[in-house]
């Protein structure tokens, strides 16, 4: 009797650790929802800000960012992809792979305003690309490599290695046998690695700070060596910078970059439940 | 299907006929008479297309070495069962006939593996030409998950070509036709191959096999993961293809290979823990007078 009552405490205790988890989220996205619904109108995505940003709309802080996330996919995808390619399928364990291994856990650590600042001294200074929307988005991408690379390799990693060997038995070669048989079936989760990737690109707000993004630039950007404004440090800059600036739009700006990272997200969560259902072994 | 008996039959004996030389009747009549007439299973006929000679076979893993020294002849067009008790290295053994057991880190083989009097060990030879010639068959049935039916018996061919592969419509379901699943499948080509049965499935996976056209097919333990009724048609199967391929066979179950085999060769491991060849003969021989005490032991289920 005593035990059963134990383990009920016990229980109790473990749903409501969970329950710890879940309410800050509700709480964040259900204020934010809340506030920012009222702000949110056509002319607030479509229109330039006006009166110091106080009033008029966002669009080119959403334009930046969804310019500064495709700039991102286009640099960190393909050299992510093929570097987990060659470090699942081909690369032999040795102290080479090893140490590139080692280098990419670290890279996943390295707090992203040290980023922005080797993205500024690399590519805004040295490569003299200047504060752009090209800096911005290659400094995203050296940021979003590492969880590129390593959920990439994970998807390759968990094909089974039968499938190699068939593929090698059917006269196929290594290359021949990962670009028609291996990859189909990583193919879920390495969309899902490079969304969630992608994801963190588009929040994040240190990064893009001394490489791209400006102030108030009440115009859309016309090449990759234009500034742009960007939803993450329009927030920053809106709640912190602008005496007098109406909580409302604040609140606002914050459900905009929500959707947009939310969606992403539900987009990589979609692919991959579709994904689950089509392939068994 | 007697057409595409005979449209092989052409294949192969014209292969005959480059290979040792002879006019395409005779090459025929001559090994099968051979392999028939000879209770000696060292016959010579292993020259001809779909026959392998073997010549002290020596592999392993690392420092460990699985088989050791092992020497035979594969006869074309016979079923050749290797049966052993567990760790003998049936399977290595099997493997190193396509060089598939390099594909495995650390592996290691020595000794020469004659693929119609050519040594696929040689130096120079590409290992993915010799697996386009020597096709593998799997103890789990695996079928490509992400494909249809008609894509997984295509695999194989796409695999070589970047480009359309001309004819595949016909080969693919000759190829299935082959593997008796065509009537099972023809209207569902589509679906996954995921969705067969046990049996179905390894059937797709004989049926893949086959659509490169290699000249001799292994099988490793192909119906161990099957219900009998299934391992019934995988074996009758195999007697069938038996008639224009060369097959061998690594099987737990000695029935199956009284059942099913020409001949047989018997596999166990030394002290040292490196499989060794005991006995190699026509099954029937193997089965009812051994000329070894361990084959006899093995046989009669004294160990194992």
């Amino acid at each position: 009797m005593r035990q059963r009552i134990m383990q009920r405490v016990g229980f109790a205790l473990l749903a409501l650790t969970s329950l710890i988890v879940v309410v800050p989220i509700l709480l964040v996205v259900g204020i934010i929802v809340a506030r920012g619904l009222n702000a949110v109108s056509w002319e607030f995505l479509t229109a330039m800000p006006r009166e110091g940003m106080r009033a008029g709309g966002i669009l080119p802080a959403i334009v930046g960012t969804i310019l500064l996330t495709l700039g991102t996919a286009l640099a960190a995808i393909p050299v992510g992809v093929a570097g987990a390619i060659y470090l699942s399928e081909y690369a032999s364990d040795n102290i080479f792979t090893r140490s590139i291994r080692l280098a990419i856990i670290n890279l996943a650590g390295i707090p992203s305003v040290v980023y922005g600042l080797f993205g500024l001294g690399l590519f805004v200074i040295f490569l003299r690309f200047g504060t752009s929307i090209l800096a911005g988005s290659l400094t995203l991408a050296i940021m979003t490599l590492p969880i590129i690379v390593s959920t990439t390799e994970e998807a390759l990693r968990s094909v089974p290695m039968e499938f190699r060997t068939v593929s090698a038995s059917l006269g196929g070669t290594r290359w021949q046998g990962i670009w028609k048989i291996i990859l189909p079936q990583a193919f879920p989760g390495i969309v899902t690695g490079v969304l969630l990737g992608l994801l963190r690109a588009a929040g994040e707000t240190a990064p893009i700070l001394f490489t791209v993004a400006t102030f108030f630039l009440p115009r859309l950007p016309q090449s990759v060596f234009d500034q742009t404004m960007a939803l993450p440090y329009h927030l920053f800059v809106i709640s912190t910078q602008v005496p007098g600036m109406p909580m409302e739009i604040q609140y606002g700006t914050a459900l905009v970059l929500l959707v947009l990272v939310l969606s992403l997200n539900l987009v990589a969560t979609l692919l991959r439940s579709y994904f689950r259902r089509r392939r068994q072994w | 299907m007697n057409n595409l008996i005979t449209r092989e039959d052409t294949n192969l004996v014209a292969k005959l006929a480059r290979t040792i030389g002879a006019s395409p009747k005779l090459a025929t009549e001559a090994s099968l008479a051979q392999a028939q007439a000879e209770t000696n299973v060292r016959v010579g006929a292993a020259v001809s297309a779909g026959g392998m000679t073997i010549e002290n076979l020596t592999a392993g893993f690392a420092d460990f070495t699985a088989v050791s020294n092992i020497s035979l002849e594969i006869i074309p067009n016979k079923i050749t069962a290797i049966i052993g008790p567990s760790g003998s290295g049936k399977s290595t053994f099997l493997r190193c006939l396509d060089r598939l057991h390099e594909e495995v880190r650390g592996a290691w083989a020595g000794g020469r593996v004659l693929l119609c009097g050519e040594d696929i060990y040689a130096a120079g030879v590409d290992p993915v030409q010799i697996r386009r010639r020597v096709g593998m068959v799997f103890q789990k049935p695996n079928p490509f998950p992400t494909m249809s039916i008609y894509d997984n018996v295509a695999a194989g061919l796409r695999l070589n070509h970047f480009r359309r592969v001309p004819q595949l419509d016909e080969k693919v379901e000759q190829a299935l036709r082959q593997a008796a699943l065509w009537d099972e499948v023809k209207d569902k080509l589509q679906q996954s191959g995921a969705a067969l049965s046990g049996g179905q499935q390894q059937r797709l996976c004989i049926a893949r096999c086959l659509a490169v056209e290699p000249e001799v097919i292994l099988m490793d333990e192909p119906a161990s993961a099957l219900d009998p009724i299934a391992t019934l048609k995988i074996e009758e199967l195999m007697r069938e293809l038996a008639r224009e391929y060369t097959i061998v066979i690594v099987t737990h179950n000695m029935q199956q290979a009284g059942r099913v085999s020409d001949f047989t060769a018997f596999l166990m491991m030394d002290e040292d823990r490196a499989g060794r060849l005991v006995e190699y003969g026509h099954t029937k021989q193997i089965f009812t007078n051994p000329k070894d005490k361990r084959t006899e032991d093995y046989i009669t289920g004294r160990f194992g």
